[in-house]
């Protein structure tokens, strides 16, 4: 019995002192799950940073990147803030359609998603990014695997991309193999760098790679709707999706959130502070808003 | 600690069969499989004259599985509300590990008591490595705890721990209760065997997927994973150890009165104490075997820090979360194995109080002195990221060092396996009609264990066939095959040299247990770098593994020959090789076999997880059943590959069995 009351004052005490602060939000946490890349991530922390600097609550999940907007959905984890248009759009516009999700802020930032050289490459091969110069060159890239034919190392499967049917179109000397995940494609960068080879592979911006490993994308003929012999769009969306139960729940907490938005350049730096400097995510995050207190601050207050 | 991962695995049956018959018998089945394989030669070699429908599945034969179970499924989820039972009992396990997380890590939960000072834990741990073996135990089991906290890790540890401690208890639990049902009702038993069997031999990939759907993703997901797959161990040690117990035992608790209750609390379940005990220590071992494959779905901690280091290619911060895995698997290891040989101590009535709690003394006098010196000196309490110590440079060095030495040998090994081995081998296999395959798999199954193991063989490859995953499945047997024999190539040799003396066997048998331990993602990246994205790179990767199993029971086969055998050998004057061949190496065949199957179902559990490098097999639409969170399709082909491994398994196990009962009917 004594233990009740003890908690029970306990509780009382609690809901007293931090009522006030947190407004209208719910004490639950906010849950933000965390990808397998690293701006993802620290933009995950920015943003918790951020929400509990208004008081609530944040637990951090990690989740597959693709069946996230799912558990979105249907309120496991509450918002996801790097939704990619060339990766994510599927699977977003799904879970769309069945509800429970929708966008709440649109980032600065163009997302392009498409093929990449480092630029030792373009040295062995002048003619690039023109997609005709690649295909000239096609045997500089040829691997035991694809015989004569030059390599073009795609991102996983599930990333649904048209390469192969992108290569037929154009009638390419290259053969598509796929990479099973992120980390294999900078696997093979990283050994194509020890020995100067040339190397060409889907890449995406913003992205630490521009960083580490200098580079260009391949010009292929500019994206039209339906074009199977053009390139990915040079302009993709970057969004940030929300539960539709969080305006309710947490109305402090979203109205901060559509207000966010960061750029090309900003993303950059968050996955540098992690990949090249060798931070841990959070204390990226806590580094980064210390260095830009004017990009954060207007949106909080 | 590993040989008793393997052991435990299961997937050896040790049910006899009695092979029917006598010689008239045998040799009618041995010219029954000769008229398969002539058969299995005609299909290949009359391949231009097969219907299509002989080469390839035909449609009708292909059945919509991942529909049905996707069905079933949809009916569970939402028609018998089983969702809603599911999410009440993670509900519960969330409790748990909110507990759990406070008290380890100081998340903001109920009893908001955390986080407990890193060196309280260590020194803790420290006595409690002291109390059941001593003072080597106890440097163990401290200094690993020092490791972590020093080496900035201490967060993501107590991360893993928190579901650890909350998962191995469930699963013990439910295993025991498992076990002590099926030892009491046998059709209960007769229905579990199976199960028990698809379960071990499934990729953890496939389970995961019901977990997302029922459960969701968290910390809580990634404890129930861990529970269902560390859970089938402790149900076949409690099963085996209840069998054990004597009957006079039983007996004398009869007379004594007991009933039935307390015949198996009292009586039975204390009797099988050792091999509980055991399980104990296969829940804990499957448990950190878990820990990175698990964070796929959310578990926090080590594994999920781990895929991000690998993720932005940081193989030096990788590597040392490793290492911690590994001496945290082996702390415990050691831990359970103490607490599992020790017998409990009995004091002399009218010793004293303090006397007989004299440790517990030791701990709390130590335990509060450290939490005090912790309050005033925050390094002993946490042990920040900028003050941790790293030896990430080192190996990052000497990892690209490696890498830039190997480059040009790479180059030309990589070149020759794919033109010369690889891609000629995978085009045959491909190439073959799949009628031509299963008559062969059933003249493999008649030669070894007759007329019923090819039906059993049947039995597995025939529902491949109709998933329509049978190409894929192929790819999958040509990787297993091969990374199987070149992994034989390098490691009989290695093992042979090894069983030469006893210390060098037990080095390379320590080496073995860490290879195993250490998370497999890690081998990853340091293959894609050295052979690419290929299936050079695969190959390399599944061998590491595949290896491992070999160099164990061949040594042990070697090593456990009777020492007449081999002085009556030396009598005769045979040379050494004549010796390793006529004499050792066929006593130790049986043995040698056991490991080649255990090598089967490692390298099957390693190609799925090589789809993160690129391949073209099961794993990859794995993979994608993963991130699509498609329930069918990830069991349909969890199934796939559990039944291969399940074939492999039954061939393997009836040749062992085979020359042993030959040897014995002539002795």
């Amino acid at each position: 019995m004594k233990h009740r009351a003890f908690l029970l004052i306990g509780v009382a005490t609690m809901a007293i002192t931090t009522s006030p602060a947190l407004a209208a939000d719910s004490s639950d946490p906010i849950i933000i799950p965390i990808h397998n890349w690293s701006s993802q991530i620290v933009m995950s922390h920015i943003v918790g940073q951020m929400f509990e600097s208004l008081g609530n609550s944040v637990e951090f999940v990690s989740a597959d990147s693709q069946s996230v907007y799912e558990a979105v959905r249907l309120g496991d984890v509450h918002l996801q803030v790097e939704v990619w248009e060339g990766a994510f759009a599927a699977s977003f516009d799904a879970a769309r359609e069945r509800g429970g999700i929708h966008a709440a802020a649109v980032h600065d930032a163009v997302t392009r998603e498409d093929w990449w050289y480092p630029t030792w490459t373009k040295e062995a091969c002048p003619g690039l990014p023109d997609w005709q110069a690649l295909n000239e060159c096609a045997a500089m890239f040829a691997t035991p695997e694809t015989g004569d034919r030059g390599r073009f190392l795609g991102g996983p499967v599930d990333w649904l991309k048209n390469d192969h049917i992108r290569v037929e179109a154009l009638d390419l000397n290259f053969a598509v193999v796929n990479a099973g995940s992120a980390a294999a494609l900078w696997a093979e960068v990283a050994a194509a760098e020890r020995t100067n080879t040339p190397i060409v592979l889907f890449n995406w911006t913003p992205n630490f790679a521009e960083a580490v490993w200098p580079g260009e994308f391949v010009e292929f003929p500019a994206w039209e709707e339906g074009c199977k012999a053009c390139g990915n769009p040079a302009d993709g969306y970057l969004k940030i999706a929300a539960w539709d139960g969080m305006p309710e729940k947490w109305p402090g907490a979203y109205d901060v959130l559509t207000r966010v938005s960061f750029n090309n350049a900003q993303i950059a730096e968050m996955a540098r502070l992690v990949d090249i400097e060798g931070l841990d995510p959070e204390d990226a995050a806590t580094a980064w808003m210390e260095e830009n207190q004017d990009v954060w601050q207007p949106w909080v207050n | 600690m590993s040989d008793l991962k393997a052991d435990a695995s299961g997937f050896s049956q040790p049910a006899p069969t009695p092979r029917t018959g006598g010689i008239a018998i045998a040799t009618a089945e041995l010219s029954g499989w000769k008229v398969l394989l002539v058969l299995a030669l005609c299909l290949a070699a009359g391949k231009i004259l097969l219907p299509v429908g002989m080469i390839r599945p035909p449609d009708w034969m292909i059945l919509p599985f991942a529909a049905w179970i996707n069905a079933v499924f949809d009916f569970l989820r939402y028609d018998l509300g089983l969702l809603s039972i599911t999410r009440t009992i993670a509900d519960g396990i969330e409790w748990c590990l909110d507990v759990t997380g406070n008290l380890l890590y100081g998340r903001n939960r109920w009893p908001h008591l955390g986080p407990i000072p890193w060196s309280v834990l260590a020194i803790s741990f420290a006595i409690l490595g002291y109390a059941l073996g001593g003072w080597k135990l106890a440097v163990l089991s401290g200094g690993t705890l020092v490791w972590i906290a020093v080496m900035g890790q201490w967060r993501w540890a107590m991360e893993t721990l928190s579901v650890i401690v909350v998962a191995a208890p469930l699963s013990v639990l439910i295993g025991m209760v498992t076990g002590v049902t099926a030892w009491r009702w046998s059709w209960f038993e007769r229905a579990l065997n199976p199960l028990l069997n698809i379960a071990q031999s499934m990729p953890h990939f496939a389970y995961m997927i019901p977990v997302v759907v029922f459960i969701g993703v968290g910390p809580k997901a990634g404890a129930v994973v861990t529970i269902i797959f560390s859970v089938p161990p402790m149900i076949r040690l409690t099963l085996l150890g209840l069998r054990k117990v004597p009957e006079e035992v039983v007996e004398a608790g009869k007379m004594n009165g007991a009933s039935q209750w307390a015949l198996l609390t009292r009586v039975r379940l204390p009797t099988a104490r050792s091999e509980l005990l055991l399980g104990v220590n296969q829940v804990i071992m499957q448990c950190l075997a878990m820990v990175v494959l698990a964070s796929f779905i959310g578990m926090p901690g080590l594994g999920q820090r781990l895929l991000q280091m690998l993720q932005a290619l940081r193989i030096g911060p990788a590597f040392e979360i490793g290492i911690t895995i590994v001496l945290i698997a082996i702390t415990l290891d050691r831990l359970s194995k103490a607490w599992a040989t020790k017998k409990p101590v009995h004091h002399e009535s009218g010793t004293h109080w303090m006397a007989r709690h004299r440790l517990w003394l030791v701990w709390a006098g130590f335990a509060s002195v450290a939490w005090l010196v912790a309050q005033v000196i925050p390094y002993l309490h946490e042990v920040t990221r900028s003050q941790a110590l790293s030896m990430a440079p080192v190996i990052d060095m000497s990892v690209n060092w490696f890498l830039t030495l190997a480059a040009p040998v790479t180059e030309a090994i990589r070149r020759f396996l794919i033109i010369w081995v690889l891609i000629p081998f995978r085009d045959a296999i491909l190439w073959l009609p799949f009628t031509a395959i299963l008559v062969a798999v059933a003249a493999l199954g008649w030669a070894l264990g007759g007329r019923r193991s090819a039906l059993i063989c049947l039995a597995f490859m025939i529902p491949i066939a109709m998933t329509g995953w049978w190409d894929r499945a192929m790819i999958t047997v040509y990787t297993v095959l091969t990374a199987v024999g070149l992994a034989a190539l390098v490691s009989l040799p290695l093992s042979v040299w090894g069983a030469g003396n006893a210390t060098r066997a037990r080095r390379m048998l320590l080496v073995c247990d860490t290879l195993q331990t250490f998370p497999s993602f890690i081998y990853l990246i340091p293959v894609v770098m050295l052979f690419g994205v290929s299936d050079v790179a695969v190959l390399a990767a599944v061998m590491v593994f595949a290896g491992v199993p070999l160099v164990r029971y061949t040594i042990e086969g070697l090593n456990g020959i009777e020492p007449e055998v081999l002085e009556a050998g030396q009598m005769n004057g045979t040379t050494w090789w004549q010796a390793l061949r006529h004499i050792r190496l066929p006593l130790a065949f049986p043995t040698i076999l056991i490991g080649f199957n255990q090598s089967a179902m490692f390298a099957l559990f390693m190609v799925i997880i090589a789809a993160f490098i690129g391949t073209q097999d099961l794993g990859q639409e794995m993979q994608r059943a993963l991130s699509a969170t498609d329930v069918g399709k990830g069991l349909t082909l969890g199934f796939a590959v559990a039944f291969l491994g399940l074939m492999a398994d039954h061939l393997l196990m009836r040749w062992s069995r085979n020359i042993h009962e030959r040897r014995e009917a002539r002795s």
